[in-house]
């Protein structure tokens, strides 16, 4: 944790001065669920990196791969869970609804702080 | 080289917008602020000044725009009243609290409802507490000069605080007047150029603006704020002392007239105070010792310059023109600051407030010297019968 300032040392008017800097900030303290990794093999579409709003999506830049999640600024949405297409595509029986941490899946989403 | 003109007092701001030629304004017309934004149209129409027009759909988008465009470091103005006001609301303590320099002309008129398009100061007074310093103006003159004054006020590196300057609604906005106009580039030299602290559009220094402020550092921002307005006294003087030395006015916090040897006094603010004058003039013709305080600068409030300016009389009445609605015996906002100042400040004497004109209802100077006569009998018995008077309201 940094040191925080007082009154007289921060700028005016609430401005942060230096840019890019929103990363030392962990919100993931946040969070209420957390996203993990299921059963289903991930094929490293992107499609949960695309839409994370949080950029909580680790990236293997050179080997191209989805490397897991950023959990010091993750916020729990949930939104890679429901854009991932191998989730959509889990088989379910005739009218079955999956619950989000169910461990066919490929991100579930479990409760925070809940042993499994 | 200064000229007089024939100018309403929407008009006189409108001129004093044209001379300060700030980067942008946006406004919404509103009555009786109207002809403000219209006059100011015409001038960016016309050519005569440079600046960014934005016309928007609403006082919020104003407010917000504004907002935008002080961050960006612009010099940006505004004009509105009462529901326009109230609509920017949300906007108007972001701007306090960003520090944006911002200049608005308030010409004060009644909130709804019922609805109403005349003059009272219940508008101002729901912002008192929002951050923005507050003049107040007596004529179109005086708020033409305080226009001028807000803006170097506003943007003194001391203070960069938004500043609003009120006018009463009709009364003085729509009623022509022999305005001194300095000359334009006179003008111009006083405000001189803005420099921006931080600019957002500075792509090669990147800040945030406007960032979250949690339990963490939300109350160290507002005590920040606090300190700039405890601080905000000397450079308005400063300012004051400088646009007086250059086009030969008086003005100061607030002005005395005739109050030095006085008995009792009338505090009141904007165009009433000019009524007063009068019934003040006309009751020393008769050898009563009253006098007048008119509030200029009321954010920051002056407490102890106007305990000092008031502790030798023997009775104050405070003239409100509006109600702060629960506050003790439902008293106007300006009795209930002056009475606490007077206290703090050790001062005891007679104080009773005097509710007037809500609405635009009318104020003849018989009503003024009728609280005269009731502050004479109370200097001579010491004791307020009534705490708080409607003035001419119908039993
Ligand atoms: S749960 Fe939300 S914030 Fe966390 S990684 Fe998924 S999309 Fe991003
Ligand atoms: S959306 Fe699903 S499959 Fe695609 S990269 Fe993310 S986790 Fe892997």
């Amino acid at each position: 944790m940094t040191q925080l300032k007082g009154w007289r040392d921060i700028p005016i008017g609430g401005v942060i001065l230096e840019g890019g800097n929103a990363v030392e900030y962990r919100t993931g303290g946040w969070r209420a669920f957390r996203p993990v990794f299921g059963q289903a093999p991930c094929i490293h579409c992107f499609q949960c990196w695309l839409f994370c709003p949080d950029s909580s999506i680790l990236v293997d830049a050179e080997n191209e791969k989805m490397a897991g999640f950023d959990l010091d600024h993750c916020k729990g949405c949930g939104i890679c869970a429901s854009v991932c297409p191998v989730n959509a595509k889990v088989i379910r029986q005739a009218g079955e609804k999956l619950n989000r941490d169910d461990p066919r899946l490929c991100i579930r989403m479990v409760e925070e702080g809940k042993m499994e | 080289m200064s000229k007089y003109e024939a100018l309403t007092g929407d008009q006189a701001v409108a001129t004093a917008m044209r001379q300060i030629n700030p980067d942008v304004v946006a406004a919404y017309p509103i009555t009786p602020q109207t002809e403000t934004v219209e006059f100011f149209a015409e001038y960016v129409a016309n050519g005569e000044v440079t600046t960014e027009f934005i016309c928007v759909e609403s006082e919020h988008s104003a407010m917000s725009a504004c907002v935008g465009a002080s961050l960006a470091g612009a010099r940006v103005m505004t004009a509105t009243s009462s529901q326009g006001l109230a609509l920017m609301w949300e906007i108007v303590y972001i701007a306090a609290s960003y520090r944006c320099p911002i200049v608005m002309s308030l010409v004060n008129r009644a909130l709804s409802g019922p609805i109403n398009i005349h003059c009272d100061h219940s508008d101002v007074m729901g912002m008192r507490d929002s951050g923005w310093i507050i003049l107040f103006s007596e004529n179109c003159q005086e708020a033409y000069d305080n226009i001028i004054q807000a803006v170097r006020i506003a943007e003194h590196p001391d203070v960069l605080l938004p500043v609003v300057v009120c006018q009463d609604g009709f009364i003085t906005s729509h009623a022509m007047e022999r305005v001194e106009v300095y000359d334009d580039a006179e003008v111009q030299a006083f405000v001189g150029t803005y420099r921006p602290k931080w600019s957002i559009l500075d792509v090669d220094n990147p800040k945030t603006y406007g960032a979250l402020h949690f339990y963490d550092y939300y109350y160290e921002s507002k005590r920040q704020q606090a300190e700039a307005m405890a601080h905000a006294q000397r450079p308005i003087l400063e300012v004051t002392n400088e646009f007086n030395r250059q086009f030969n006015r008086h003005y100061g916090l607030f002005e005395a007239y005739r109050l030095d040897d006085a008995d009792v006094a009338i505090v009141v603010a904007n165009s009433t105070a000019g009524t007063t004058k009068v019934v003040v003039d006309s009751l020393r013709a008769q050898g009563l010792k009253v006098g007048l305080l008119k509030p200029r600068v009321f954010r920051p409030f002056p407490a102890k310059e106007l305990a000092n300016a008031l502790c030798h009389l023997k009775a104050v009445g405070v003239m409100d023109r509006s109600i702060a609605f629960g506050s003790m015996n439902n008293a106007g906002p300006l009795f209930l600051e002056l009475t606490a100042a007077l206290a703090i400040h050790g001062v005891h004497i007679p104080i009773a407030d005097y509710i007037f004109g809500l609405g635009g209802r009318d104020i003849k100077p018989g009503e003024i010297e009728s609280v005269y006569r009731d502050l004479l009998r109370i200097a001579e018995t010491g004791k307020v019968e009534r705490l708080v008077t409607y003035l001419s309201v119908r039993e």
